[in-house]
């Protein structure tokens, strides 16, 4: 019934909807009296309970692990010094910190002195992890593979938050650090991957020292872009010696990634 | 006692911190108190503080800090006089009697310093919270007149992820039709370069200038880059900055009090203003001192606090505390984001700062929409200058929750309150509300809605 008893309509439309095709925004929603009608009402805690669960359920680093091998490269499982997600939520410095056990292990990592090193964090989403990280690390393994560049394991962390790739870079001595994380979720999209870049990574680096690309997700930049940019900030903060805020995006339309680090046949 | 320690030995900045209700950034920066119990008795020891004491212990030293410098140097002793010999306990009584009223609350503002606002704020109960608030008027102006009694304003939040000019104007006219955008129509960019948000200043000033629109636009960059863009002979209305309580937060944010100062200055030069001239907007929120690692071992509070006395020597349009933003490891949940809502109103208020609150959550917080209704109801009856207008309560630029224009509508409907009484003329001549405040439905044939049409181009 979308009538009241005097034949009125119950909602008041808003006779824009048209503009939407501009705007993911929820405009034109309509209203009862100055309320939200129930099904955008609803719409909007469905998107809000996606994304909730997105912060909660862990990303499964155990089948990325696994895919990953089955290409044929390595992986190591790490976790920061949090306890459970909870704790991760409230102690971004414990979620920047490896565990004693995952410290030891890098520790006595048999191999050192890489060129690159990858890691994986689950960050604020899950499915950011599940839906772009496979493509993401793999696609830029293909473009490394052409080079003489020295790649780690790639190491996947839970619990992790951005600066947790310093210390990793640091025990595996790698000259260069590329961290992709789950961002935090919004409503429209709860699937968004990070990428942070980082040159000499080191315990003790801040955010003005990195480049960071976000928006990594089918429907933002795409993950086939996303790997073009990272490799374009890899290759110029490799030549610059740093990266951050002196290492500039000047990445032009026909940039090919890492061809300046092939070695000519 | 399980603590050993004895509340008397203890300084201002340590009894505040223990004082303050359980917040999660104070337990991150180890300062909170270690038992409920500790923290009523702080409490009660604060409440037997005498309020001069204040006068004479900072809590951050005077010699290493120019907010501290800024707070002692400008302290009005006049002012300050009715209550000079009040401890904070007497304070906060004498807050909720009958002789502190709208007259005597506004010549008492100049005489109280944010650490007595937030002392005396950690021994009140939500109601009193917003039983004094709601005595506190704080009216400025611009091109309509924000935070008169029977008023409430809502910016209107048009953000889009690539700062698409089409996007941005399907949510404005939203808004417009929802009757909000009376406090500012103001974009955060999603990107900061001048050229870019010169593009949105010329967007913003023409739809203004086409439909008459007694309103202002703010587009939420950098202080710097609002320099240039106003050297670049960009139309800016507002000159934005966020800004925070320690000298060493506000230089993570890029910015001091010497270029807030050049920036009012230079945005008052412009005259731009019709019925007023405060060009200010700063946005604020607990937890930005400790993010930065900048906060000297205060809570967070105390901090916000001392934000809006850097805030009110530049006399801004508007104040915003963005409560919610930073994220759980300073508000966990929805309890601690209300009760630090309320506070920074009410703290900002007493200081005679206009506050307005984006009362909002991100996704990985312990809160819902349930719990921004209940803020902003207690807002709503607290006084509160303005609010958040974003569509759907769904920022899709800035991936967290707010207020929506249907939020707005409600508590306006709910408490009889109207936007700006200009902005309100301009509404009734623009068919969106009858002359009791009330949304009318708007018709296809509405003159404002020529601005999809062009937009549909």
């Amino acid at each position: 019934m979308n009538n009241d008893s005097t034949g009125k309509p119950i909602i008041t439309s808003d006779p824009w909807s048209k503009l939407r095709t501009f705007t993911d925004a929820r405009i034109a929603l309509g209203r009862c009296g100055t309320s939200l009608p129930v099904k955008e009402s609803l719409e909007f805690k469905l998107a809000h309970a996606r994304a909730r669960d997105a912060v909660l359920v862990p990303a499964d680093m155990v089948s990325l692990a696994n895919q990953l091998e089955l290409q044929g490269y390595s992986t190591i499982q790490l976790e920061s010094s949090v306890v459970d997600r909870m704790e991760y939520l409230v102690r971004p410095d414990k979620g920047r910190l490896l565990s004693e056990t995952s410290s030891i292990a890098l520790q006595h990592h048999g191999q050192r002195n890489f060129d690159i090193g990858i890691t994986v964090c689950d960050g604020l989403s899950g499915p950011a992890i599940h839906e772009n990280a496979y493509e993401g690390v793999s696609g830029f393994l293909e473009c490394v593979a052409k080079t003489e560049l020295r790649v780690a394991p790639v190491c996947l962390v839970t619990n992790g938050r951005v600066a947790i790739g310093d210390e990793i870079g640091h025990l595996l001595g790698c000259k260069m650090m590329i961290l992709l994380v789950g961002e935090r979720p919004g409503l429209s999209s709860s699937n968004s991957l990070g990428a942070y870049i980082t040159y000499e990574p080191k315990p003790g680096i801040t955010d003005e020292a990195r480049n960071c690309i976000s928006n990594i997700r089918t429907g933002g930049m795409s993950i086939a872009e996303g790997v073009r940019k990272i490799t374009y900030l890899v290759e110029s903060g490799l030549a610059l010696g740093k990266t951050g805020v002196e290492l500039k995006d000047k990445m032009s339309s026909s940039y090919l990634p890492l061809q300046g680090l092939i070695p000519s046949l | 006692m399980s603590t050993g320690r004895n509340f008397r030995e203890m300084s201002l900045k340590e009894l505040l911190a223990k004082a303050t209700p359980r917040r999660s950034g104070d337990e991150l920066a180890g300062v909170a108190a270690k038992s409920e119990e500790e923290r009523v008795r702080a409490q009660m020891a604060l409440a037997e503080v005498p309020l001069r004491r204040f006068l004479s212990e900072a809590v951050i030293p005077y010699e290493k800090d120019e907010v501290t410098r800024l707070i002692i140097d400008s302290h009005d002793s006049e002012a300050f006089a009715p209550i000079s010999g009040f401890t904070v306990g007497e304070f906060r009584d004498w807050l909720l009697g009958d002789e502190a009223d709208i007259e005597s609350l506004a010549e008492l503002a100049p005489g109280i310093t944010p650490e007595m606002a937030a002392a005396v704020s950690k021994l009140m109960r939500m109601q009193d919270l917003v039983l004094v608030a709601a005595k506190c008027r704080v009216v400025t102006s611009f091109r309509n007149t924000i935070g008169k009694a029977g008023t409430f304003s809502v910016r209107l939040q048009p953000n889009h992820p690539t700062d698409d000019l089409q996007g941005i104007a399907a949510s404005t006219l939203d808004g417009l039709c929802y009757g909000c955008g009376d406090a500012v129509i103001g974009i955060n960019p999603a990107t900061d370069n001048v050229e870019n948000i010169v593009r949105l200043m010329q967007m913003l000033d023409s739809l203004i200038d086409t439909y008459s629109i007694p309103t202002q636009s703010c587009v939420l960059t950098h202080v710097t880059t609002t320099m240039e863009a106003i050297k670049a002979g960009a139309p800016v209305d507002l000159c934005f900055q966020s800004i925070a309580g320690t000298e060493q937060a506000n230089r993570s944010f890029g910015v001091n009090l010497a270029m807030l100062q050049e920036a009012n200055e230079a945005t008052l030069a412009l005259g731009r203003g019709t019925v007023g001239n405060n060009v200010m907007y700063f946005e604020t929120g607990q937890g930005s001192a400790l993010s930065a690692n900048a906060h000297h071992g205060v809570d967070q509070q105390t901090l916000e606090a001392r934000a809006y006395a850097v805030a009110r020597v530049y006399n801004p349009l508007l104040v915003n505390s963005v409560v919610g933003f930073i994220g759980p490891e300073y508000l966990y949940n929805g309890k601690q984001i209300q009760r630090a809502g309320l506070e920074d109103h009410f703290c900002g208020k007493l200081l005679g700062v206009p506050m307005g609150v984006d009362i909002c959550y991100t996704n990985h917080a312990e809160a819902d929409q349930d719990d921004m209704d209940v803020l902003l109801t207690l807002l709503g009856n607290a006084g509160c200058n303005f609010i958040m207008g974003v569509p759907g309560a769904d920022d899709i630029m800035l991936n967290y929750q707010s207020t929506s224009f249907h939020d707005a509508a409600y508590i306006r409907k709910l408490l009889g309150l109207k936007p700006a009484p200009e902005f309100q003329a301009w509404l009734e001549s623009m068919e969106i509300h009858n002359s009791a405040g009330v949304l009318q439905p708007v018709d296809v044939s509405n003159r404002l809605l020529a601005m999809s049409r062009e937009e549909g181009k």
